[in-house]
């Protein structure tokens, strides 16, 4: 019984915590190139829905996924266009691209509600998937879990492994001197936005594909907030943020089992958790995030001239 | 006398050129929606016109426009007030709902008073509410312990959170079966109506906040403070100012204020008090605010547009069946031109 209660908890984690996942790398690329993305949440709706009818279109997933990542990518463009060429402030550029998100995402699902899709089928993997404990925990999923954590890695190697991702961090750190360094400032931004935008929409559509497999309007429902909350937690660096995900999908996690167990809490006060969990952590980390934090984080490169 | 004249030709032939801009600005936002519109099959010329007869074209349409901006300027005064010393409120929302549950529990409690103690009771609950909920993000602030931008932030999910406990819990009214809803306001604790139409006395602490805000701001030493202090914090310190202390009031009457917003609404729009209390009013308060830099007459202008704007929505759900969310574009697209806009008519930043 316990291990049940184990393992249920612990696959819980790992599927609520894969969208949160991939949208914090997403937000921690942005933020390392200086630039904080408030409409993340607009993004991920864009990949939720752009997913969701591309799969009903084709009935297959894979060309909804690839879909999703393409319009995240192109959605995030817009935003990258206005808080880097024309220099606007980005949390109210990114509000902005929040409310553009959930328009134009419930006018394209407006005619896919109430639909339900196979979605992305759980990958077998032989042998280790018909483990009978393990297997059950950790080789059951699809294919974008079993992605998750790679990605972080990738994510980790693109930023503090390449020279591309010296620049990225030279450019969040201080556009200014970057620019003296020889980087062209604008450019890397428009680049990792563009990373960012493309993660964003594969966060989403794993929401509509493999944990809902409908399309409901604003179905993130926060989730893209909250992610701007756990690139805090993971120091903006994205090993980190596997760990950071996997807590915060567990505390979604325990809230459902909880539910399902009929525990006599509200089951609003246990949806508090998460979000009590962030402030918690914010609190706790507050020393150590200064230093964290890349230097020009919010501040417009007003170039050279 | 000939240079004073001079100056104020200058002066409106300036705002003149400002407000062709604008009027520019806007007139390429309606484009692109028009696009978007044509796109899924829809006709813009009509759904404009529809627009424009169900808001602008009568009275009454009018007068829904304003409904519609009471909550929107008191939200923008929230972020307004506190960003005049830097700092950035993005909780308006959440305010607004604590605010509207500390109205409606006043609301409920003393019911049996009248309406002139009720009233006001419930009022100073709304912005206590509001005012409160704010201030513990202040209070993160000011320790030093997080930023105030992603406290608030986090905290508007609480405050919905926390209001549908109440609403689907203790709070639940019994009579209307299934609808997670407060029981119905008592009638001595619903903002009267102005001029017959659903325009509330509401509309006043909007009116007397942006006039307070604008004097305290341009008049006082208060006023003459915080803009120290916006400029120059440790300058400001040196001079005896305590930011600290501005932090938490500016936080406090921000969050107030969006705590009104709240009470108003729950009183004379709703009635009762539901999680569907408000469709992201806090977070545009927070567009408006910015789009302005805090100006209170762009605050009322701006607020005038966006609710001309989301009123469209309603409009283009009912005659042409297209989720009110659509309209999120239109106002997101507005928001957009003018924040990529050249900088040099609204000053730098």
């Amino acid at each position: 019984m316990n291990e049940m209660l184990f393992i249920s908890m612990l696959s819980g984690a790992i599927l609520s915590g894969t969208p949160l996942l991939y949208a914090t790398l997403s937000e921690l690329i942005g933020e390392r190139a200086g630039i904080i993305n408030l409409g993340l949440e607009g993004v991920m709706l864009i990949g939720a829905v752009v997913g969701f009818v591309t799969t009903v279109q084709f009935g297959n997933p894979v060309p909804g996924l690839i879909a999703a990542a393409l319009a995240g990518a192109l959605f995030n463009m817009i935003f990258a266009f206005i808080v880097i060429s024309r220099r606007a402030n980005q949390l109210a550029s990114g509000l902005a691209l929040m409310f553009c998100g959930v328009g134009l995402s419930a006018l394209i699902g407006a005619p896919f509600i109430g639909r339900r899709i196979e979605g992305l089928s759980q990958v077998r993997i032989p042998l280790a998937s018909d483990l009978p404990f393990w297997g059950r925990a950790f080789f059951q999923y699809d294919i974008l879990v079993l992605l998750a954590i790679p990605t972080a890695v990738a994510v980790w190697w693109l930023l503090f492994k390449t020279r591309w991702g010296l620049s990225v961090r030279a450019v969040g750190e201080n556009p200014t001197a970057a620019y003296a360094a020889g980087r062209n400032p604008h450019l890397v931004q428009y680049q990792a936005l563009l990373i960012s935008g493309f993660l964003g929409g594969v966060a989403g559509a794993h929401l509509s594909l493999a944990l809902a497999h409908t399309w409901a309007e604003w179905m993130t429902a926060g989730r893209g907030f909250f992610s701007v909350a756990l690139v805090i937690f993971a120091k903006w660096h994205p090993l980190r943020a596997i760990a950071g995900a996997l807590l915060f999908g567990g505390a979604i996690s325990l809230q459902l089992q909880m539910q399902a167990r009929g525990v006599p809490v509200s089951s609003f006060l246990l949806d508090m958790l998460p979000y009590g969990l962030s402030l918690a952590v914010l609190i706790l980390w507050s020393r150590a995030r200064r230093s964290a934090v890349p230097g020009s984080l919010g501040r417009v490169f007003q170039g050279t001239e | 006398m000939d240079n004073v004249t001079r100056a104020t030709g200058t002066v409106r032939s300036r705002r003149a050129a400002a407000v062709i801009r604008f009027g520019g600005l806007i007139g390429l936002a309606l484009a692109v929606f028009a696009l978007v519109l044509l796109a899924f099959g829809q006709n813009p010329l009509r759904a404009y016109a529809d627009i424009f007869r169900a808001t602008l074209g009568s009275p009454y349409g009018f007068s829904e426009v304003l409904v519609k901006m009471i909550p929107l300027v008191l939200t923008a005064l929230a972020v307004a007030i506190p960003a005049k010393i830097w700092l950035i409120n993005v909780g308006g929302e959440g305010q607004l709902f604590i605010g509207a549950l500390f109205a409606t529990w006043g609301a409920l409690h003393f019911g049996s008073l009248p309406a002139w103690l009720l009233l006001p009771l419930v009022s100073l609950l709304g912005f206590l509410g509001g005012g409160l909920w704010a201030l513990l993000s202040g209070i993160l602030r000011a320790k030093g312990w997080a930023s105030e931008t992603i406290s608030t932030l986090l905290m508007n999910y609480v405050a919905i959170l926390l209001v549908s406990f109440f609403v689907f819990g203790p709070w639940k009214d019994p009579e209307s079966a299934n609808y997670p809803q407060s029981a119905p306001f008592p009638d001595a604790a619903v903002l009267p109506s102005l001029f017959e139409s659903r325009v509330h006395l509401g509309a006043l602490f909007a009116i007397v906040g942006l006039l307070l805000f604008y004097v305290v701001m341009s008049r006082t030493r208060w006023g003459l403070e915080m803009r120290a202090l916006g400029i120059n914090q440790e300058a400001a310190r040196r001079n005896g100012i305590s930011a600290d202390r501005y932090i938490l009031l500016l936080m406090f009457i921000g969050g107030g204020m969006a705590g009104l917003a709240g009470m108003g609404e729950v009183s004379a729009i709703h009635g009762q008090l539901r999680p569907s209390l408000s469709p992201g009013l806090g977070y545009t308060g927070f567009l408006i605010s910015w789009i302005t830099m805090g100006s209170p007459s762009g605050i009322v202008a701006a607020a005038f547009l966006i609710s001309l704007i989301t009123a469209g929505g309603d409009i283009l759900q009912m005659t042409h069946r297209i989720p009110a969310a659509a309209i999120h574009i239109l106002m997101a697209l507005v928001l957009f031109v003018v924040l990529a806009r050249r900088s040099g008519t609204g000053g730098k930043k």
